[in-house]
């Protein structure tokens, strides 16, 4: 008979680490799509805006993703965390993943998340934990106009003609089953909420979805009614992925991974 | 044996009176408020603390190695940079005689950072002077210019479009 053998101590999971990767990845895939524009924008004027977006995001990504590797304490800066995890090991919302789109798609998934970034980072910025409060501080200045050139796009395209009308409302359409992921609180969440790093994710739905009608109300757009059924609503914070992550990941890693530690 | 003489904290703000930000190099790092404190260590090592303007902003790794290479040309070799976010950087920093340098380099100065609501669309925004002509009869062409912390503006009296150092 052989003597058991005991399973390695499974080791407690870091829920800042967790907590703060959710952060950083968010941004960084994001900031990631929009970049697709530079060079691509309908107008000059575009071009800049979404580069320059796309650059606050990474922006953003770079300070999360750093705090996250000096929380977790195995000697990951934020270079290693966005260039040598597997797809499985993000942990960003599905929202943030699916291909840029038309111009009506990207402005309407930016909106979305703006309001969403507003309502998230202005809690945060009350976290108890410092660094965290400062990173969340900083970046709410940023989101703050983001919304609004998301936004008042928003108005020009749904007020706009029939055909940008009917591609931001179709654009609503196609996104607004990706939100409740966001709201979706689970024990990381509750364990930041219990020590009081965070608020209450889930609560924070109301006076994003208020300020989201509003803005699509005045857009004479129509916000869908019925949510469908998604198998889960917190896929991407747990690691799984639409099929549009490991394509983007796989552009955005090749060179670093092809020429590790490399500077330029 | 001669005794190394320490640099004093005032030697080295003057020092860095003389960096200019490399996207707007009218400006020296310290009237921008990039640089947030300085502090010389008993071993004589200075240690420059900065924080960035934009999260994203390219620009802070230049100013970073411009502020080391300053240093170093004056003879203060032990150099340590920290960065802080806290409290996060705002225009309202930049001081009145900066922001008559400004101007003069034709970049419109920023008003007063914005507070208030979460979402604020077509917000009543004060108009911009023209740094040109001095009319106030300006409009806004994109909230996003040249870099992160300018915009694009439109001078309806003489017809010169210029950027505008956003406020924040």
């Amino acid at each position: 008979m052989t003597s058991p053998v005991r399973p390695p101590p499974r080791e407690e999971p870091n829920a800042l680490f967790e907590f703060l990767l959710r952060l950083g990845d968010d941004r960084l895939v994001l900031g990631s799509r929009m970049s697709e524009w530079c060079g691509h924008g309908p107008i000059l004027e575009e071009d800049i805006a979404t580069s320059n977006v796309a650059l606050d995001l990474l922006g953003q990504a770079t300070m999360f993703l750093r705090l996250a590797g000096e929380v977790e304490g195995k000697g990951r800066d934020e270079d290693a965390l966005a260039y040598f995890r597997e797809a499985v090991e993000y942990r960003c919302c599905q929202l943030v993943e699916l291909p840029k789109g038309d111009f009506a798609f990207t402005i309407a998934r930016q909106f979305l998340f703006d309001v969403y970034a507003v309502v998230t980072l202005d809690a945060l910025s009350r976290s108890a934990n410092a660094d965290l409060a400062a990173i969340a501080t900083k970046s709410l200045k940023e989101a703050k106009y983001h919304v609004r050139h998301s936004g008042e796009w928003m108005l020009k395209l749904g007020d706009g003609t029939d055909e940008s009308h009917r591609r931001v409302q179709r654009a609503l359409d196609a996104l607004w089953r990706f939100t409740p992921e966001l709201f979706a609180a689970d024990e990381i969440d509750r364990a930041m909420q219990a020590a009081g790093v965070a608020p209450d994710i889930a609560a924070l739905r109301i006076e994003w979805e208020r300020l989201v009608r509003d803005v699509v109300d005045s857009a004479t757009l129509t916000v869908p009614h019925e949510v469908p059924r998604l198998a889960s609503t917190r896929g991407g914070r747990t690691g799984a992925h639409t099929e549009h992550l490991g394509h983007l990941l796989a552009e955005m890693q090749s060179v670093a991974r092809s020429h590790p530690g490399a500077t330029w | 044996m001669v005794a190394r003489v320490l640099p004093t904290r005032e030697d080295v703000l003057a020092i860095l009176d003389g960096v200019k930000d490399p996207e707007v190099p009218v400006l020296s790092v310290r009237e921008l408020g990039i640089v947030r404190d300085v502090a010389i260590d008993a071993e004589g090592a200075v240690i420059v603390t900065v924080t960035p303007t934009y999260s994203g902003c390219p620009a802070i790794q230049v100013i970073e190695d411009d502020i080391i290479a300053a240093l170093h040309a004056a003879g203060i070799v032990d150099v340590r940079m920290m960065t802080t976010y806290a409290p996060a950087w705002t225009t309202d920093w930049i001081a009145p005689e900066a922001r008559a340098k400004l101007k003069a380099y034709g970049i419109a100065p920023p008003g007063r950072a914005e507070t208030g609501g979460l979402v604020q669309l077509m917000r009543a925004r004060a108009a911009v002077q023209c740094p040109y002509c001095e009319s106030f009869d300006t409009e806004e062409r994109s909230e996003f210019g040249s870099t992160a912390c300018k915009s694009v503006q439109w001078c309806r009296r003489c017809g010169q479009p210029f950027e505008g150092f956003k406020a924040i």
